[in-house]
């Protein structure tokens, strides 16, 4: 059996009267790519947000890296929040600092390395994600969508997480360069042992990169497993997903 | 298994061997860079890295960092015991080709001031431009008076008006109470105390009500005309209503002017009533000069013209400080920082162009004789 890294039960999100989620549950474990699908105001997105300590939930338990979500004291969380990197939709890179310095920031704050070697691991990272070196000394506004999410990138992988989240990794880009981004991701999963948590609507990505997945709809979770198995589902949410039969993905 | 990074060094013969063992990973390694830092081998280091129990990108980094400068210094630097997820981690990170970049040098300080001022100097070119640009579609609306967005035009008169009116009062009281206190000592030296009905009277109508008002409404109204512009810049708000055909300056800009305008003489004219109020409660309590009798002299005291000329300045100060906060919320660009900046520039700039117009106005006038 492997490692489990995130583990959900019966958790229940309401926003005022309105239930996002109602009883769902989900596994996610070590060195694999996840994925949190549905369609738009499924609360996959909610869900993501609960998991990197964003938002509350009502009740149910959330376990991310052995942590109870629901009972962690404030210094465990700071703990657990260097364990992993997250990737926003829109990069979240902080306006006010350079590429460079937005990754050595977290360097600076959480280790005491020499000038000299941060500035090597900036180097590292940025070279890790395919930006070219003189992105390090451009600011935020600057940089075009896609160097945005590659900076981005490079800054949740600052600290070598073991956990990565990623919120739409392949939004805005150009078919070409999701196509990198996932290969890139893939790559980093298998090299650095990494598990990948995201929320996606690409089904090239959802075809090729993505291990198992859960599908978000009706305040539920549809169905998880891997694409194979639940395309065997007959489910209306499942045949709209992936519009079987038509022209989207075959099994 | 070790949980910290090791590393021990051994000396055979001029050739220094570094045992690492442990977990090269982040939390780790300083003091690992602290031994290395000190390290002076004499000709050639040999890494046995066989002991490894965990190594992250930082390990790898650190090994290259120390690998280049020795390897800089004419030492070999070595490498034994490598295993096949040290050596796919480093393909991994130094596959691609490190480009050494050079940054970028500081310009000279000739440089940056030439800089400042073609930027300033442009900045007034477009402020010009911008006026310019507001008045031609001025134009259009009262030819088009349908066009006239009343509704918006009544909102800001409350946002800026109404909901101004305790702050205003507050610091009118205040000037009151000040100029009063200031002016009654001076006073009483002469027996002249009945004078301070004329120095309050003349003084708060005529210069400082407007001016405190002024300044009360650049911080507080026009702040907030550039933050409410300069977000809508960055969400990408403006273009969305320029392409449905909504011209900026008819929805946004020309309402928060006219209601600025509208509003400005009727708050100094609060301002007047308060900041009097303020010195005739002093009088009072400092000299004795009851209500009635201060009002009484008051009437004779306070020409028309006085107050007129505080009311006046109303619709102007209000112009000012109405333009250059909608057009520095234009400048905004899509990063967060240059909201506070633009918010900062729009309240300077305000300010100063209100006291310039003041003084504008007061050579004009005495100009005139007035």
């Amino acid at each position: 059996m492997r490692k489990v890294i995130i583990e959900g039960r019966d958790i229940v999100t309401a926003f005022g009267d309105t239930i996002i989620h109602d009883h769902i549950s989900c596994t996610i474990y070590e060195n694999e790519i996840y994925a949190l699908l549905g369609g738009s105001g499924s609360g996959k997105s909610t869900l993501l947000r609960e998991m990197i300590l964003l938002q509350s939930y009502q009740s149910g338990t959330l376990n991310v890296l052995g942590y109870d979500l629901a009972a962690i004291t404030p210094l465990q969380a700071q703990k657990l929040r260097t364990q992993w990197g997250v990737l926003f939709q829109s990069g979240a890179l902080y306006s006010s600092l350079s590429v460079g310095e937005n990754i050595a920031m977290l360097y600076r704050e959480y280790t005491d390395l020499s000038p000299k070697l941060i500035d090597e691991l900036v180097a590292l990272k940025i070279d890790l994600v395919g930006l070219p070196q003189h992105a390090r000394y451009l600011f935020p506004s600057e940089l075009s969508g896609g160097m945005i999410k590659r900076a981005a990138l490079a800054r949740a992988l600052a600290l070598d997480p073991k956990l990565l989240f990623l919120d739409e990794p392949t939004s805005g880009l150009d078919p070409l360069s999701s196509r990198q981004f996932d290969a890139l991701i893939r790559q980093l999963r298998d090299l650095l042992g990494l598990t990948i948590v995201m929320v996606t609507h690409d089904l090239d990505t959802i075809h090729h990169s993505i291990d198992r997945f859960a599908l978000l709809g009706d305040k539920k979770v549809i169905a998880e497993g891997r694409l194979s198995e639940v395309l065997q589902i007959d489910h209306p949410i499942v045949d709209y997903f992936f519009q079987k039969g038509s022209y989207g993905i075959q099994g | 298994m070790s949980n910290n990074a090791v590393i021990t060094i051994e000396d055979h013969d001029g050739e220094t061997l570094l045992r690492c063992s442990g977990s090269w990973t982040i939390p780790h390694l300083s003091t690992i860079e602290s031994k290395l830092s000190r390290l002076r081998p004499d000709s050639s280091v040999i890494w046995d890295v066989s002991d490894i129990s965990e190594l992250d990108s930082a390990g790898i980094a650190l090994w290259h960092l120390y690998h280049r400068a020795f390897e800089k210094e004419g030492i070999t630097s070595e490498l034994i015991g490598v295993n096949e997820t040290h050596s796919k981690l480093y393909s991994l990170l130094y596959s691609s080709t490190n480009d050494t970049f050079i940054p970028p040098a500081h310009p000279s300080w000739l440089y940056s001031l030439g800089k400042r001022s073609y930027t300033n100097m442009q900045g007034v070119v477009q402020f010009i431009t911008f006026l310019g640009e507001a008045f031609v579609l001025l134009f259009y609306t009262l030819s088009h008076p349908s066009k006239i967005r009343y509704r918006s035009i009544v909102a800001h008169i409350f946002s800026t008006g109404t909901a101004a009116l305790p702050i205003i009062a507050v610091s009118a009281f205040l000037i009151g109470v000040v100029i009063a206190y200031q002016s009654i000592v001076q006073l009483q030296k002469f027996g002249a105390d009945i004078f301070i009905v004329d120095t309050i009277g003349i003084s708060l109508t005529r210069e400082l009500a407007p001016l405190i008002t002024a300044i009360v409404v650049a911080g507080r109204s026009g702040s907030a005309f550039t933050a409410q512009i300069g977000a809508m810049k960055m969400t990408q708000e403006i273009d969305a209503m320029k392409t449905m055909g909504f011209d900026p300056f008819i929805f946004l800009v020309w309402p928060r002017v006219i209601a600025l305008m509208i509003v400005m003489p009727l708050l100094i004219f609060f301002a007047d009533i308060i900041g009097i109020f303020g010195g005739m409660v002093i009088a009072q309590a400092q000299s004795n000069l009851s209500f009635t009798e201060f009002i009484h002299r008051l009437q004779g005291a306070l020409a028309l013209k006085h107050y007129m000329i505080g009311i006046i300045k109303g619709p102007f100060f209000a112009f000012l400080i109405a333009m250059v906060s909608t057009f520095r919320g234009f400048q905004v660009s899509s990063n967060t920082e240059s909201i506070g900046f633009y918010t900062t520039k729009s309240v300077v700039n305000s300010i100063f162009l209100v006291i310039a117009c003041d003084a504008l106005f007061s050579i004009l006038l005495t100009e005139l004789k007035l």
